[in-house]
Formats: C-alpha cells, sequence, structure tokens
C-alpha cells in the first residue's frame, strides 16, 4: 500500500532528513512510526500526504508513483489519505459538524448524504452530541477525536496521524489509539507516527523507528 | 454564492467602505459619459445651425430683400430660405433681451434685415456659397455660423477622450481595490486555505468563493454609483432646466437611468471577478500545507 524504496529528502539548507530510506506497508496493515525528535518521521509522513517530494527515489502509495503525479491531480489524491494532526487543525469558526462535512463538502457530496455521514463519523468517535459546538469548546482529546472524524469521514483506505496523542493525558491517548484499532480493523490501512513509547509497547503491531533519517 | 454574501454582511464596515470606494470610482466615469452624451446630442440639435446669415443692407427695402430670398433659394446649393425682416428682427430682440424700454427710445431700428440660409450638406461648396453670397451687392455681410459649433465639438471630442481615459483608469483602480480586499481576504483565512488544501480541495473550490466575493463587491459597488448617479442627475437637473430656459431651448438632461442600471452593475460585476482573479492567482499558490 505504502512502498518506499530507497527515498533522500534534503531540504535547500542541505539538511538531509532522509537518507536511503526503504520499507513497505501492507494493505490493511497498522503500524507505528517512531524515533526521536528531527529523526524524520514528519518528513516521511509528508512525503506520503505531497506536502513535499522526495528528492530522490520511489515514494509508491496505492500503486501511484508519487514523484510523477502531477501537481493538479494531488487534491484527488489527497482525498485517497486521512491525516490526523497533532494540533487537530480544526477551522475554530465552524461548528463540529461543519468541520467534521468539511472533506465530503470539498468533495462534491450531496447534502442528503454529508449529513448520514458526518453523524456515522461523529458517532463513531463519541461525539454525536457536541456537533453544533464551536471547537473551542471542547477539550483536548475531544478535539482530537473530531480531528479523526474529519479524517475518515470520506472513507480513505489510509490513515496517517502525526502525534496524535501527543498533548493528551496516558488515558485519553489509549482511547485514541483504539479508535485507530478500530478503523484498521474495517479495513483502513493505519500508519501513525508518536513517541508515546509506553503506550505502543502495548499494543502488538509492527514499529518503524527512525534514527536520523534511516530504518534504525 | 448567498454565503459570500453573508460573509460581506458580518463585516458591514469593511465591505460598505470598499463598496463605496468602487462606487465612486465608477460613478466619475458614468457621469463624465452622461454629460458628454448630452453635449452631443444638444450638438446634434444644433446641427440645423449650419447656416449661412446675410445682413442685407440697411436701403434694401423688404420687395427687393424678398425677391433676393426667392432668387436665392432657386439656387441648388440652397436647402432652404428664411427671411427676416428688420422690424422682425427687433422684435425678436426686444422679446429675447427685455430691453424693450431702451430700444423705444432709439430713434430708429439699428437691426438690419437677415436672410438666413440653409446650404444642401456639401461641406466642399460652402466656402464658396459664402464667397458668392457676399458679393451680392444687396449683402453687407455673409456670416457662417459654424465655427462655434466645430469648437464646441472639438471640445466635446477632447472631453469624450478625457473619459475614455479617466473610465481605463478607474476600471484598474477599481480591479486593484477588489484586488487588495480579496488579497486581505484570502491572507485572514490562510490557515483554512491550509486545512482545506490538505482535505483535497481543488485550487478551484478554494477560488470560487473569494471570486464570488469579488462579484459582489463589484455588483454592489456598481449599483451603488447607479444611485449615485442618478441622485447627482437629480441635483444637476434642476439648474439645467433653468439654464435651457434662458436659452429658449426645450433641453433637458438625458438621464441614460435604465441604461446605467444595466452597465454598472455589469461593468463593476466583471471588474470585481478580475480583481479577485488576480488576487487569488497570485496568493493562492503561495498558501501550502507545510
Amino acid at each position: 500500500m505504502i512502498n518506499f524504496t530507497d527515498v533522500y529528502k534534503r531540504y535547500p539548507n542541505n539538511y538531509e532528513a532522509l537518507s536511503g530510506l526503504s520499507f513497505q506497508l501492507d494493505e490493511g496493515e497498522m503500524a507505528f512510526l517512531t524515533g526521536h525528535s528531527g529523526a524524520g518521521k514528519s518528513t516521511l509522513l509528508k512525503l506520503i500526504a505531497l506536502i513535499e517530494r522526495s528528492s530522490h527515489g520511489q515514494v509508491l502509495v496505492s500503486n501511484q508513483n508519487l514523484s510523477s503525479l502531477p501537481k493538479r491531480k494531488i487534491p484527488f489524491y489527497r482525498r485517497q489519505i486521512g491525516i490526523v494532526f497533532q494540533d487537530h487543525n480544526l477551522l475554530h469558526d465552524r461548528t463540529v459538524f461543519d468541520n467534521v462535512a468539511l472533506p465530503l463538502v470539498i468533495a462534491g457530496e450531496n447534502h442528503r448524504e454529508i449529513g448520514r455521514r458526518v453523524r456515522a463519523a461523529l458517532d463513531k468517535v463519541g461525539l454525536l452530541s457536541k456537533e453544533r459546538s464551536l471547537p473551542i469548546a471542547l477539550s483536548g482529546g475531544e478535539q482530537q477525536r473530531v480531528g479523526i472524524a474529519r479524517a475518515v469521514v470520506n472513507r480513505p483506505p489510509i490513515l496517517l496521524a502525526d502525534e496524535p496523542t501527543g498533548n493528551l493525558d496516558p488515558d485519553l491517548s489509549r482511547e485514541i489509539m483504539q479508535l485507530f484499532e478500530q478503523f484498521n480493523q474495517v479495513g483502513v490501512t493505519v500508519f501513525v507516527a508518536t513517541h508515546d513509547i509506553d503506550l505502543i509497547q502495548t499494543m502488538p503491531y509492527r514499529q518503524v523507528i527512525l534514527k536520523q533519517g534511516r530504518l534504525a | 454564492m448567498l454565503f459570500s454574501l453573508g460573509r460581506l454582511w458580518r463585516q458591514p464596515v469593511a465591505s460598505l467602505m470598499t463598496i463605496t470606494v468602487i462606487g465612486i470610482a465608477l460613478v466619475l466615469p458614468a457621469g463624465l459619459f452622461v454629460l458628454s452624451e448630452n453635449m452631443s446630442s444638444l450638438s446634434n440639435r444644433w446641427d440645423s445651425a449650419s447656416q449661412i446669415t446675410l445682413f442685407l443692407q440697411q436701403d434694401v427695402t423688404p420687395p427687393q430683400a424678398q425677391k433676393l430670398s426667392t432668387e436665392i433659394a432657386s439656387w441648388s446649393t440652397i436647402e432652404q430660405v428664411h427671411y427676416q425682416s428688420a422690424q422682425q428682427s427687433l422684435d425678436e430682440f426686444r422679446q429675447l433681451s427685455g430691453l424693450g424700454d431702451l430700444l423705444d427710445s432709439l430713434p430708429n431700428n439699428p437691426l438690419p434685415a437677415i436672410i438666413i440660409v440653409e446650404p444642401t450638406d456639401e461641406k466642399a461648396t460652402l466656402s464658396g456659397l459664402v464667397s458668392r453670397l457676399n458679393d451680392l451687392p444687396q449683402v453687407d455681410q455673409a456670416k457662417l455660423d459654424m465655427e462655434w459649433l466645430q469648437r464646441f465639438r472639438s471640445i466635446n471630442k477632447m472631453v469624450q477622450r478625457g473619459v475614455s481615459i479617466l473610465a481605463i483608469l478607474l476600471a484598474l483602480s477599481v480591479v486593484l481595490a477588489i484586488g487588495n480586499t480579496i488579497r486581505l481576504a484570502i491572507l485572514s483565512r490562510e490557515a483554512e486555505i491550509r486545512v482545506m488544501k490538505l482535505v483535497g480541495a481543488t485550487d478551484r473550490f478554494i477560488r470560487r468563493p473569494f471570486l464570488y466575493t469579488g462579484f459582489w463587491y463589484g455588483f454592489l459597488g456598481g449599483l451603488f454609483a447607479w444611485i449615485t448617479l442618478i441622485f447627482s442627475m437629480g441635483l444637476l437637473s434642476g439648474p439645467v432646466n433653468e439654464l435651457a430656459g434662458h436659452y429658449g431651448s426645450d433641453f433637458s438632461l438625458h438621464w441614460f437611468g435604465g441604461f446605467m442600471f444595466l452597465i454598472l452593475p455589469i461593468a463593476g460585476a466583471t471588474l470585481g471577478i478580475l480583481g479577485a482573479w488576480l488576487a487569488v492567482g497570485r496568493h493562492l499558490h503561495q498558501i501550502e500545507p507545510s
């Protein structure tokens, strides 16, 4: 599903974030991406989300070669990937419902379908009763769950998360991880960058460990 | 589309200021256009005024003058001839000048009899015709009443040229004003645009509401300009009618109200979309998720 072959990422200041990285994530697999800060976790996720492109090497996602994907196709590519951010990236002037609906509105879904799927996603993360609230009125854990609902609402085959539990206490973190597990159980490929080692040690999933831009 | 109108509504002061700026920029060329069109129509009404006035010698008697005028009327280059006796000239002057008492005190009528000659439309023959008329023994002076009209027309042409230049400059300023407003709107929604791009929004999708916003600014600015124009014309038409009355003319301002009601909002909306397009095109690519 996600296939890195000898991937380098060099920034204009000559800093090399990834050096000859190769790894593979199978369809329907769930894995953690770990490593110290600056080991290249964020860079790796950005390459998958096509926020950045590799300097060298091949990144294949769902059999699409990302280095040759034209710019105008990037939006459509991104619709196949749900992304959860550490700082949620919610729109604070819109309700929970509107935040979650955003990917569907962008994809041009019709009104009824949007209502149905947004409520299904909110139900899944346990926030159905908060659909009319503004994000600012929610706790950190709840905001993160809104972010997750938005990431899964258009049922992408791949779910990426960048430090989704970074600001949460252990109990909330566990809940969030369990949510990811549930999505994985219905067939979504889940890739979570985290340095919450204690938590993921208790979970039976592969760990991709980065060290200075290479597999450790 | 209505949603973007709602956005304007939620920032009434800022929106109103932008709309006013656009309205003023549109009303200036529109107003000058209306005035210069009125000047043109005025000068067209005077087209028949390309006539030659023959001032007759004082000693020409009315029967002689009548005879002369029928003779001139038979020339092929003459369209029409109108004879006005010295007494008629005096009566007309008395009526128009209001100097009746003064005129009564004069020992005799100082005004000559005149023959007003309307030549056919051939301009080339005109000066020849004038000198031929001048050579007639009964004629003191033949005067072509055209020079002032030509001057008036070239002034009007100049004004029209000026209006065109002004219109282009102000159209440009509308585009820039809207472009700048849209630019600020884009920058204030930078975070939102990033998030939208991350969840798969195309540039088209992000651009659309900004184009709508530009459309509304321009359209409402156009309506504002129209209202201002009609209001100004209303203020002007009183004095203009009064002035026309003094000249014994039934001329009144033509407002172009319906035409402007169509053209101002359309022009505004077009310029608005253009300005928004330029702003979005420049700034949308600079905002990328990181």
